[in-house]
């Protein structure tokens, strides 16, 4: 077990019961509807390396002994000590390893075959990925994707922005393949500003024609 | 508690380690008492206070194996003082048994304790009486232990030794 360094440490939630219980409703919600933006409502202090809804999911999901893998950006960080300290999870090093993993930018998503993606039995036991997503202000215009599978009625459209094609074209990539190993595979869920997007392992995702028009 | 005043000199000096486990043995009037001025306001929680079970465990003799001793109820909290910054220290407070009072009053005092300007005030009128206090409370333990106390050596074996079978 590792001291946790308080001097940066926020609050957690103010009422732990109904603070958890809220997000974890959203958390289903969000799983239940692929694409759609679910809002984070419970009070408690965001920690400044991380984005409110990622904050607040792991915070509700968490527990005593449940290991974490950080992004490198992460690791050290007021985040890193705040849900050490309210959760006392576990941080672990090995991805393979993890049964959440939290992640700060686009370009430090790990390859999800690097991360634990559950077996024919337990395709449960894989790693739950949360990503910041922060607007960013390049150059580079956000991407639409189309959404189909359980939980959607036709289709739906979400709005990704990456800094770099590459970077945008390796996501489709890793993403697909993760969606041809079900029942295995990676859940993610896109942590906005405004709230938390669930992106279950069934969803298949795919850029809309407009958008790789504009590219 | 005023005649503590004695043995202030030789018990200025206390680590962090041993002002908490003062603080959790300390007596909750006396701390009622100390803190009521910085008690008006209420604090800012990092995790308000919580019971629960903690397992204590020994070793035989003090060197042996670990064992399991026993659960113990704890609570625990921690907070900054009302109005306090972020960076501001934090105090925690870890107390045998439920009081949620007595571990909010606890960490009141450890985050003065770090605060400089109250450091040395709160060591002569809250560390030292209790200090005084638990020293007592220990010696009088001591002593009735040791009024039990039997020794042995009067049980010397003079002759044919492992004849007899002890119990």
């Amino acid at each position: 077990m590792t001291a946790v360094n308080l001097s940066e440490v926020g609050a957690g939630f103010q009422d732990i019961a109904r603070g958890s219980q809220s997000i974890f409703r959203a958390a289903l919600e969000a799983l239940s509807y692929p694409g759609r933006q679910v809002a984070v409502n419970a009070p408690f202090d965001t920690p400044t390396a991380a984005n409110r809804s990622s904050s607040g999911l792991l915070l509700a999901l968490l527990e005593p002994g449940s290991r974490l893998w950080l992004s490198p950006s992460l690791i050290g960080t007021d985040a890193a000590a705040w849900i050490v300290f309210h959760t006392n999870c576990e941080i672990t090093q090995r991805s393979s390893d993890a049964e959440f993993a939290w992640i700060k930018h686009w370009q430090e998503l790990p390859k999800f075959s690097s991360l634990c993606l559950g077996t024919d039995e337990y395709p449960d036991h894989s790693t739950t990925c949360v990503i910041d997503v922060v607007p960013t202000h390049d150059n580079m215009p956000p991407s639409l994707f189309t959404l189909t599978g359980p939980g959607i009625k036709t289709a739906t459209t979400i709005e990704l922005q990456f800094t770099t094609l590459n970077e945008r074209n390796a996501f489709i990539q890793d993403r697909t393949l993760n969606h041809s190993l079900f029942p295995r595979g990676v859940d993610l869920f896109l942590a906005t500003t405004h709230g938390l997007i669930g992106l279950p392992r069934t969803t298949s995702i795919e850029l809309s024609d407009e958008a790789s028009k504009c590219m | 508690m005023l005649q503590a005043s004695d043995s202030v000199i030789s018990t200025t000096n206390f680590s962090r380690a041993e002002w908490l486990a003062l603080l959790a043995r300390a007596p909750l009037d006396l701390l009622e008492q100390v803190l009521k001025d910085h008690t008006q306001d209420a604090p800012l929680w990092l995790r308000p206070p919580e019971t629960g079970l903690m397992m204590v465990e020994g070793r035989a003799g003090g060197t042996g194996e670990r064992f399991n001793l026993g659960e113990v109820t704890v609570t625990r909290c921690a907070l900054r003082l009302p109005n306090a910054q972020k960076v501001d220290p934090v105090g925690i407070a870890y107390v045998v048994g439920r009081s949620h009072r007595h571990a909010y009053l606890a960490a009141i005092a450890d985050a003065l304790l770090l605060s400089a300007a109250w450091q040395d005030h709160l060591k002569q009128t809250l560390l030292a009486p209790i200090k005084e206090l638990v020293t007592q409370q220990n010696s009088v333990r001591q002593a009735h232990a040791n009024s039990s106390k039997v020794d042995f050596f009067t049980v010397a074996r003079e002759s044919g030794a492992g004849q007899d079978d002890e119990d």
